[in-house]
């Protein structure tokens, strides 16, 4: 061990000081992934709020983990969650299970399902870490309103697939704003 | 399936073609055929898939769909445009291309498959079917990639309810008219059919006239699309999630294999299953729909104890609940004895448990599993003709296609036995069987298997013999020489069902008349368990497969194989179920051991809720509280059918075995739990397991000894009551208010509507305007209901079981060919439920299902769901 060693040490230390920081400050400042990262799942709606899911299963069917378990339930006159005849009764994620492939995605055949860029799915209980409709569901936007309630964007259900968004701006939502939670609502 | 006989090109010439067969091309392949084989099917047996929709083995062809369109060539000449194999019939020399091998058939079938395709609405992801659709299938194997249809589809309103458990939705329908040949073919109920013409050709029901019928759920099952759905199913779960066990039915003793899809620990539906033998690919209403009791919330599923202080049952540990069993019971059978009421539901390996224990463990014979009206008769007859009977050497199913007549005696079949009933109406539709029936009134059961309308030429054979009810045994003796005629031709049968054993003299008779004629007798009980349950020895005179209890050579061969010490067996016929109840009543029995048995259907359920109340010491087991629960000092909780393994026997005596559906349940089934008391008992008795006690009833093997003798019972007549008096005639509908047909509102609406039957006669003489309710009364108590007039002899009074108010042995504590009064009762109120149950006037629960989700529309009905948010498995990642 030579005299100079120390000095060496000091000197890398001041060159890195003028290097690019590799440390990450979380969870004080979070990072921003990549737009199309798979995150925690998110449960669309429709602009008046009334429910994307159909409870038709195909995530659950796609999924390669069986993380995803569905139940269908009936839209009656009264109590309407979705447009058309069925809606999902119950809707589970398991994120013990889910390896965050996005089959479950690409299945859906309403775009009721989509991922966000949520990644912060970590929890110290297994129990926490079975999502459920009501973890899962979008947030409200303006305009929207908590199901049950009537179809007001239309009286079918193919006007809410059909152009849904469009129906919205005529009941007032102005052009720009987003009408619909979905993939522009994961990749903000 | 089977591939025809090879037939190598090279040797086919020098092969003889077998008589009644013809020779034939298919894709090359040369086969041969029977005569009048559909090319459909021959093609099959060679592995060649022909897509269909309307085709069906069992029911008529009808060539509706056109999907299964084939080239054909007949003596060298190509027909000029594609046929459908469906309806084709082989020919000798006979050339087809189906669309593996040829073009135009290929391009034929893709062009029906867009067509069909054309109307129906991109519902997949909702649609029940989806996922085991025939259509979808279909299309994406034989369909075209896209469709060249741009314009707007025809839709109709959403889903009808034709009843208030089928829903049909018109769009999805591609007219294949499976579901109105089923109906119209095998189940005999045209209540469905084709509507309108051309584009908006639909299928419907008549105004004000719902699908009524037993057997609808058949319906849902052959639609290849998802045209026909079960309101009790609708969206409960997707067919690729599902488990699917093999099973048999637990309702009646058809016997019928069946299919249970479940998930997560809960049954979601339950199909027919395939069995040639016995229920062919059908089965009633009640065993597709009727399955939710054993997941009904007041399910008991922990041991339960009387606590000596509050009165009142407290769940408590199995060690503490068996302990407190077997010392009650020891002290019991140590002061006055114990009788064994087992009830007529259990598998044949929990009924042996139940026979062995109370041969060894308590040391008697009063055991008795007939929680019916019962007679000794009755005991006679089963002891001398029914055990130990199968179908090889009895009668089967087959043997009733096969039948030139059948004579069902007090018995009726489609709401007793369903699958008998379309077997009836299969060998009366195909061969020509003359069914008669000796009962009351032409019920529709009777009608469906005498006039049959739908094949080429209408079918009128066979016939209602009337008799006043208790006179069907004097009505045997003198039967219409035409059908005492009929019944001698060789293979002719005679059916007795359950009401026989109100009917004194009845057996004799049917015995007398069976040496007369030289027809085959069958006993056919309502229930699933009374059949294994006579083979098992759980009845006061008969001991396993059919050893007579007075018989000490078979004794002592019984105590041998008990490991039971020379002359330990008790040695005199016990008491019957009567008997039972009547000494636990008066004190000489001091304790009672009773199984699934629900007062309510006892002969007098007054007296057997008495006797249970004065019984000094009640073990109860059971699956959810009955009349015995209140009464009971320990409750032991079994496993329903699905979470348990065992044997049901038919009523062809055929064994019926099942695994257990849904594992891990921890619940036990009864013979475990007699095994488990019996060693606090300090007995042995070696049932831990359905499948060791199914190995040690083999072992026992037949009855080496005698049988015991027939009865002879002499035919009591019947005089046809006058005033106000009248005879009741009941038996009980195969929907009604059944405690296994619990928490099902969808399948309770498609029950028929409980009415009284009277004769016009009766009608005038008391003066009853149509549909005016009648009052049938007894000293108990009355039943009122809105009357019907119907061809039934006069003086006579129809009551349906147990349906809606009529409870009958609840109410009335009498049963068919009692005598009792009637009147006229006052015309309901508008808008009030006709008939009403009147002592006590309690709420009974509504069969007719009014209001609830009859639209169609209503929710499910989740209950207790069960998986809640640890349904996913969080440990298993």
């Amino acid at each position: 061990m030579g005299m100079t060693d120390p000095l060496k040490g000091f000197g890398v230390t001041l060159s890195k000081m003028f290097k690019t920081v590799l440390t990450e400050e979380y969870p004080e400042v979070k990072k921003i992934p990549a737009p199309r990262f798979h995150g925690k799942h998110q449960l669309n709606r429709h602009p008046d709020g009334l429910e994307k899911c159909v409870g038709c299963e195909l995530c659950a069917w796609a999924c390669p983990a069986d993380a995803i378990f569905v139940e269908g339930g009936t839209n009656t006159d009264d109590e309407r969650y979705s447009p058309g005849e069925r809606y999902g009764f119950d809707y589970q994620i398991n994120y013990l299970r889910c390896i965050g492939c996005g089959l479950c995605i690409e299945a859906c055949p309403t775009r009721a399902l989509t991922m966000t860029n949520e990644y912060e799915t970590a929890d110290d209980n297994r129990q926490n870490l079975i999502y459920t409709k009501e973890d899962l569901l979008a947030p409200l936007l303006p305009g929207m309103e908590q199901p049950p309630h009537d179809m007001r964007l239309g009286d079918d259900e193919q006007d809410y697939y059909v152009n849904g968004p469009e129906l919205a701006r005529g009941q007032g939502v102005p052009a720009g704003a987003t009408v619909e939670t979905g993939d522009e609502e994961a990749v903000r | 399936m089977t591939v025809a006989p090879a037939s190598g090109n090279d040797t086919a010439q020098s092969r003889p073609v077998p008589e009644g067969h013809v020779r034939l091309t298919i894709d090359g392949i040369e086969v041969d055929a029977p005569q009048g084989e559909l090319v459909i099917r021959t093609a099959e047996r060679l592995g060649i898939v022909i897509p269909r929709f309307c085709d069906h083995p069992l029911l008529d062809p009808a060539g509706a769909c056109r999907q299964c369109l084939v080239e054909v060539e007949v003596n060298g000449k190509p027909m000029p445009k594609p046929a459908a194999s469906c309806t084709t019939a082989v020919a000798d020399g006979m050339v087809v291309r189906t669309q593996q091998t040829s073009q135009v058939a290929d391009k034929a079938q893709q062009g029906v498959m867009e067509l069909l395709l054309i109307n129906h609405p991109l519902d997949c992801p909702i649609c029940d079917k989806g996922g085991e659709c025939p259509l979808q299938n279909q299309a994406l194997k034989h369909g075209r990639g896209d469709s060249r249809f741009v314009d707007t589809k025809r839709t109709f309103p959403k889903p009808v309810s034709i009843s208030s458990q089928i829903l049909l939705d018109r769009e999805r329908c591609v007219l294949c008219q499976r579901c109105t040949r089923f109906s119209k073919q095998i189940a005999g109920d045209p209540f469905i059919e084709l509507l309108e013409r051309g584009a908006t050709q639909q299928i419907g029901t008549g105004e004000q006239q719902p699908f009524q019928s037993y057997f609808s759920g058949n319906t849902i099952q052959i639609c290849p699309v998802g045209a026909l759905t079960s309101a009790a199913y609708r969206f409960r779960s997707r067919p690729f999630d599902l488990v699917s066990t093999p099973g048999v039915c637990e309702h009646c003793s058809s016997g019928c294999s069946q299919r249970t899809d479940w998930r997560r620990g809960k049954v979601m539906r339950r199909l027919a299953g395939e069995d040639p033998e016995v229920n062919e690919e059908w089965n009633c209403d009640k065993g597709r729909f009727a399955f939710r009791y054993a997941t009904a919330s007041d399910r008991i599923t922990r041991p339960m104890v009387r606590d000596a202080d509050s009165g009142e049952l407290r769940e408590t540990s199995w060690t503490e609940a068996l302990r407190k069993a077997a010392d009650g019971l020891l002290n019991a059978r140590d002061s006055r004895g114990v009788g064994v009421l087992p009830g007529g539901r259990l598998t044949r390996e929990d009924a042996y448990a139940y026979g062995k224990f109370a041969r060894v463990a308590l040391g008697t014979n009063d055991i008795d599993h007939r929680a019916r009206p019962h007679s000794n008769e009755e005991l006679d007859f089963l002891g001398s003709s029914v055990v130990g009977t199968g179908p090889e050497d009895g009668v089967s199913y087959a043997s009733l296609e096969a039948a030139p007549a059948v004579l069902c005696v007090a018995f009726e079949p489609e709401e007793e036995s369903p699958i008998v009933f379309l077997r009836l109406r299969k060998a009366a539709r195909d061969s020509g069987t003359r069914v008669f029936h000796l009962g009351q009134w032409d019920s529709p059961g009777v009608e469906k298997t005498t006039h049959i309308a739908d094949s080429g030429s209408p079918i009128h054979s066979g016939g209602l013999l009337r008799c006043l009810p208790g006179g069907e045994a004097a009505a045997l003796y003198e039967l219409p020489s035409e059908v005492e005629q009929a019944l001698g031709e060789p293979g002719s049968v005679l059916l007795l069902g359950e009401r026989c054993s109100q009917v004194s003299g009845v057996y004799t008779a049917a015995m007398r008349l069976a040496e007369r004629t030289g027809a085959r007798i069958a006993w056919i009980p309502r229930r699933a368990g009374e059949r294994g349950a006579v083979e098992a020895g759980t009845l006061p005179t008969l001991l396993p497969n059919g050893r007579p209890v007075s018989d000490s050579v078979v004794r002592s061969g019984i105590e041998r194989a008990w490991g039971m010490s020379t002359g330990s067996l008790p040695s005199v016929p016990g008491r019957d179920i009567d008997g039972i109840l009547a000494a636990a009543e008066s004190g000489e029995l001091s304790g009672l051991l009773v199984g699934g048995l629900d007062p309510a259907d006892l002969p007098d359920p007054e007296q057997a809720r008495r006797a249970l109340r004065a019984a000094g010491f009640l073990v109860s087991l059971e699956l959810r509280p009955t009349g015995v629960t209140e009464h009971a000092d320990v409750v032991l909780p079994i496993a329903p059918t699905v979470e348990k393994s065992g044997t049901f026997l038919n009523w062809e005596g055929r064994p019926r075995e099942f695994e257990i559906t849904i594992e891990g349940t921890g619940a036990v089934p009864d013979c475990r739990v007699l095994d488990t008391l019996a060693v606090e008992m300090d007995v042995d008795l070696f049932t831990q397991t359905p499948q060791a006690v199914a190995a040690e009833i083999r072992r026992l093997g037949p009855n080496p000894g005698a049988r015991p003798k027939p009865p002879d019972i002499p035919a009591e007549p019947v005089t046809e009551p006058s005033g106000d008096r009248a005879l009741l005639a009941s038996w009980r509908h195969l929907l009604d208010n059944g405690s296994m047909q619990h928490d099902e509102p969808n399948l309770a609406g498609t029950a028929r509507p409980p009415v009284a039957r009277v004769s016009h006669g009766t009608a005038r003489r008391l003066g009853l305007e149509p549909h005016q309710p009648i009052r049938v009364s007894t000293e108990r108590g009355t039943i009122a209901l809105e009357s019907e007039v119907v061809e039934i002899p006069d003086g006579v009074v129809w009551l349906p079981g147990n349906s809606g108010p009529a409870e009958v042995n609840e109410v009335l504590g009498v049963g068919h060919g009692a005598v009792v009064g009637i009147a006229a009762g006052t015309a309901p109120a508008p808008g009030t439920t006709p008939g009403q149950r009147e002592p006590g006037g309690e709420e009974l629960p509504a069969v007719a299902g009014n209001g609830h989700t009859s639209n169609g529309h209503g929710p499910p009905a989740h209950g207790s769901n069960g998986n809640g948010q640890a349904g996913i498995d969080g440990g298993g990642a």
